[in-house]
């Protein structure tokens, strides 16, 4: 649809841009200026130029060591949640009844888990998982299985994951299932008559229409996986030692924990750089997908 | 032809795997804690209402479920009614920036609340609205409102522009045209916006427990303090929790059909 040039729209965008810059660029502006200082309490701040970033990005110090290490602990569990929550979801998708009533309690339950609140999810699963009162533990560990969260590396990330895909599958399977709600059914019927198999049809006519919505699923899951924070944290809280700690928890520890407003200012506006280089990778791919290259796959 | 083997089996499993935790989070919410403690049961044996008739008779308890919900509804209110004049702009406009303008509002979206925890704090306190509704209802616009234009951009866009130029040849004024004719021609999309805004300011707790201490403390705020304390009280966390998914409940309920469209952000 071509638009209209009209420098007057600016009004109607206006009272967006007052509430929102007052929520982003004031506060950004702060943390710009405490990532430039050192604080020893008392309100008194010391010019420290970009020593707060040469640190951070060096392993060898304390801050350097404990922020690349949360940061490729998060790259991994973006990788791993990304590789299951997105198939199962096409799948999830696929398996939806056509119509009737069941639509709609499945859509229904669905979307529960995206609706209970961070804390409550990460709750549910520490009861869930606990071996002397949990379903999931109890279970596990009455199978021989030495199952314990709270002790062991590789429990606390499997328990992680495994929330992270109840609570998020739905979102990639809503999404999946709104690109196929969407496919005309004379498709189905073309493909019926050429005798397409299920697999073709697959590939050649259901994949294609769901490209961009799974295109904003893998995005938005990338992106809020990345920035996890209240569901570990009240399950393991970032523990066995720092096995869990993803960079919003160590972020948080640093900010509000220690009160060290200098790092956390720094570590801070990385890690907001990153987001932003992926989303802006994200709007690039999504405005061009629509318009050039429709049919072409759009990997991300 | 659209269905693929074994789907009634796949979707079921799903579900139950869904469905299982919450269960369990119902089962401990009507247990005593003696029954949670000592034995493993899969239904409570000895049902017990003492858990919930706690929550609804302390105060502390109780105005964590009202204080969540004020700053929700200050918040989806706020969203909706600055997003829908942008929308129809971004929609129906180019203007020196749109593209920018987009972009700056979608990456706010994706940034995250740890990142502003800190500066929230310092500003809501500089101003004076730490501890109130307003300050968790504000510091939530900043993600909420960028989706809030996203989605409803996508629903104005499906709207015809023959209808805009029909109601300006009829003599509407801008206002009257945009409350009598395309509010109530995009009211599903409001309804599903209000929906994403009312989850995305409900399920979040970072910011609004860095932005309250006693007054406005909502609800999550309250449950992760009972976590912490000596002596873990089971039952009572789990009535909690169930408290807190009934709203959602709710609300998915209402917009159940339009559900699918909205996570799509009405681009499908």
């Amino acid at each position: 649809m071509d638009k209209t040039i009209n420098q007057k729209a600016w009004f109607l965008v206006l009272p967006v841009f007052a509430v929102v810059a007052f929520s982003a660029i004031l506060p950004l502006m702060t943390v710009v200026n405490y990532s430039m200082q050192d604080t020893f309490g008392n309100n008194q701040f010391f010019w420290n130029g970009v020593g707060w970033f040469k640190e951070l990005l060096d392993p060898s110090t304390d801050l350097g060591g404990r922020f690349l290490a949360s940061l490729g602990r998060n790259l991994l569990f973006s990788a791993i949640i990304l590789a299951i929550e997105v198939p199962l979801g096409i799948v999830v998708a696929l398996s939806m009844p056509r119509e009737g009533w069941t639509v709609a309690v499945c859509l229904v339950i669905l979307a529960l888990p995206l609706l209970i609140p961070w804390n409550v999810v990460g709750t549910i699963w520490q009861i869930f998982g606990r071996p002397d009162i949990g379903l999931l533990g109890y279970t596990l560990n009455s199978l021989g299985i030495d199952y314990n969260y709270v002790s062991n590396e590789f429990d606390a990330w499997a328990t992680v994951i495994v929330m992270d895909v109840w609570h998020w599958t739905s979102l990639v399977a809503l999404l999946c299932y709104a690109g196929l709600k969407s496919i005309p059914d004379a498709y189905y019927q073309a493909a019926q008559i050429d005798g397409a198999s299920r697999w073709a049809v697959f590939k050649a006519i259901q994949l294609p229409k769901m490209n961009r919505v799974l295109l904003i699923a893998v995005l938005l899951r990338f992106m809020d996986s990345f920035m996890i924070y209240t569901e570990p944290f009240v399950v393991t809280g970032g523990g066995p030692g720092n096995s869990t700690t993803f960079v919003s928890i160590e972020l948080v520890k640093i900010a509000l924990g220690q009160f060290d407003l200098g790092k956390a200012a720094a570590l801070s506006l990385v890690y907001n750089l990153i987001i932003l280089i992926v989303c802006w990778v994200f709007y690039t791919v999504m405005t061009n997908a629509g318009v050039e290259r429709p049919a072409k796959k759009g990997g991300a | 032809m659209h269905s693929i083997p074994g789907r009634r089996l796949i979707i079921s499993l799903f579900l139950i795997f869904l469905l299982l935790p919450i269960y369990w989070l119902v089962n401990m919410s009507f247990k005593t804690n003696a029954e949670i403690v000592t034995t493993m049961t899969l239904w409570p044996h000895q049902p017990t209402l003492e858990n919930y008739r706690r929550i609804f008779t302390d105060e502390s308890w109780y105005s964590g479920y009202i204080n969540s919900l004020t700053y929700v509804i200050i918040n989806t209110v706020i969203s909706i009614a600055v997003a829908l004049p942008a929308a129809y702009g971004f929609s129906r406009y180019r203007f020196l920036g749109d593209k920018h303008l987009f972009f700056w509002l979608l990456s706010n979206r994706m940034a995250p609340a740890a990142v502003f925890a800190l500066p929230f704090f310092n500003l809501y306190s500089a101003i004076n609205l730490f501890d109130t509704p307003w300050a968790v209802a504000l510091a939530h616009c900043i993600f909420n409102v960028p989706l809030a234009v996203w989605i409803l951009e996508g629903f104005v866009s499906g709207v015809p522009r023959e209808i805009d130029e029909t109601a300006f040849l009829d003599g509407y004024s801008f206002p009257r045209f945009f409350v009598k004719i395309l509010v109530p021609l995009i009211a599903s999309g409001i309804g599903v916006a209000a929906f994403f805004c009312f989850m995305f300011s409900w399920v979040e707790l970072l910011l609004a427990r860095t932005l309250t201490a006693v007054n406005a403390k909502p609800i999550s705020a309250i449950m992760t303090r009972t976590v912490s304390a000596a002596g873990m009280d089971w039952g009572l966390l789990a009535a909690a929790g169930v408290l807190t998914i009934i709203p959602g409940a709710l609300v998915i309920w209402f917009v159940r059909n339009y559900i699918a469209r909205g996570f799509a952000l009405g681009r499908v």
